[in-house]
C-alpha cells in the first residue's frame, strides 16, 4: 500500500524544498470557455482538478426548522502551477463562474492575486455575472476574449456589450496556445502592477 | 473519478475525518504548502500515512486534495491533525492581502519577470 503511494510522488515534478509562499490568480468563465485548456497551456504540471464542498450553515443560511440540513454546494475547479522563484509559486484557478461557486470565493480565493475573466463573444451573457461577483468582491480583474473564430465584433463592442470600465483591460487570446496564454498572464500582473504603483505613489 | 464527497455514506466520511468538525480549517488556505516532518509509521490512518509520503517536499493543500481526491475542506481536517500532532510544518501564504488590498508591487514584479521567462 505505502509503496503503491511512493511510487505516485515519486513521479511527478516537486516544488524546491525553499517553497514557502502560495499566490494565487483565478481564470473565471462560463462552461466550455477554454479555461483548463489555458491553465494547461501555461502550467509546469498536467493540471489537477478537485473539488470543495460546504453545507448550507457554512455559508451563512440558516435552517429555520433547526433541523440539519443535508443541503450542500459542491464547487469542482482544475489548477496548474508556476514556478516563481526559491520562495514563490503561482498556482493558477480554473473555476466556473456560476452562482453557486462564489458562495465559495471568500474560502477559497481570499488573497487571490487577480483574476481573468474568460469570455466566449457568442455567450457573453456568462461573464456579466462573473464581472459583477469580481467587482462586488473588489477583486482586480482583466478580461481576455477566447477566440472560437468566426466573431465579427471588435474589442471596443465586447467592452460596450459587457458594459465593461475603460480601467479594465480587455484582450484577445487563444488559450490552446503556450504564449498567447502566458501574455494573458502578464497583462494581468501588469494591471496589478500598475494598481499597486498608483495606491503607492501619493 | 471517484470522490468521496457529502453524499457519500457518512460513516465514511466520519472514518476518514475522525468525525470532527470544520472549525479549524481556516488554519490552512488553499495554497499553505505543507511538508512532512516524519516519516509515516506503521497502524497511522492510510490518509495521515498518504500525505506524510507525498509532502517529504513541499506540496500546497489544493495538491494534497487532488492527490487523495478528497475535497478541500476534508484534508484540512486531516492536515490540523497531522499539525496538532507535530508531523507536518505548514507554510503559509506570506503576503495574503486583506479583501481590497494590492499585492507588494515587489511581488509582482517578481511574478512578471517569471512569466517572461515561461
Ligand atoms: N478554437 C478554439 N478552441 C478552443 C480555445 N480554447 C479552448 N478551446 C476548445 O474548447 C473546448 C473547451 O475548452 P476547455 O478548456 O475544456 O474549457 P473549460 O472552460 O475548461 O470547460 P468546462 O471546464 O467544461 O467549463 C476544448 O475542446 C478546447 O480545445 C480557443 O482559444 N480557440
Ligand atoms: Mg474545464
Amino acid at each position: 500500500m505505502h509503496s503503491t503511494v511512493s511510487e505516485q510522488t515519486a513521479g511527478r515534478d516537486h516544488l524546491r524544498s525553499t517553497a514557502d509562499n502560495g499566490l494565487k490568480i483565478v481564470i473565471v468563465g462560463g462552461f466550455g470557455v477554454g479555461k483548463t485548456t489555458m491553465v494547461r497551456s501555461v502550467s509546469e504540471i498536467r493540471p489537477l482538478n478537485t473539488e470543495e464542498t460546504m453545507t448550507r450553515a457554512g455559508i451563512g443560511v440558516d435552517d429555520p426548522s433547526g433541523v440539519e440540513s443535508k443541503s450542500t454546494t459542491t464547487v469542482a475547479f482544475d489548477f496548474g502551477r508556476i514556478s516563481i522563484n526559491d520562495q514563490a509559486v503561482l498556482y493558477l484557478f480554473g473555476a466556473p463562474g456560476q452562482e453557486r461557486f462564489w458562495f465559495l470565493w471568500d474560502r477559497l480565493f481570499s488573497g487571490t492575486l487577480g483574476a481573468v475573466v474568460l469570455v466566449d463573444t457568442r455567450r457573453l451573457d456568462d461573464s456579466w455575472y462573473a464581472i459583477d461577483r469580481l467587482e462586488h468582491h473588489r477583486m482586480p480583474f482583466i478580461v481576455a476574449r477566447n477566440d472560437f473564430g468566426g466573431s465579427h465584433h471588435t474589442l471596443e463592442q465586447v467592452r460596450e456589450a459587457l458594459d465593461l470600465s475603460p480601467d479594465v483591460p480587455l484582450i484577445d487570446c487563444d488559450a490552446r496556445d503556450r504564449d498567447s496564454s502566458k501574455k494573458v498572464l502578464i497583462a494581468l500582473v501588469d494591471h496589478l502592477y500598475a494598481l499597486s504603483a498608483r495606491e503607492t505613489t501619493p | 473519478m471517484r470522490r468521496l464527497g457529502p453524499d457519500d455514506d457518512p460513516d465514511r466520511l466520519y472514518t476518514v475525518t475522525g468525525g470532527r468538525s470544520r472549525a479549524d480549517e481556516s488554519r490552512f488556505d488553499l495554497v499553505t504548502l505543507v511538508v512532512s516532518e516524519c516519516d509515516p509509521t506503521p497502524g497511522m490512518q492510510s490518509e495521515h500515512a498518504r500525505i506524510l509520503a507525498m509532502c517529504q517536499y513541499p506540496m500546497a493543500v489544493v495538491e494534497i486534495s487532488a492527490e487523495l481526491r478528497l475535497p478541500v475542506s476534508i484534508v484540512k481536517i486531516l492536515l490540523c491533525d497531522l499539525l496538532d500532532g507535530g508531523r507536518i510544518t505548514a507554510r503559509h501564504p506570506r503576503s495574503a492581502p486583506a479583501a481590497a488590498q494590492l499585492p507588494d508591487p515587489d511581488l509582482l514584479k517578481e511574478v512578471l519577470v517569471a512569466l517572461h521567462r515561461l
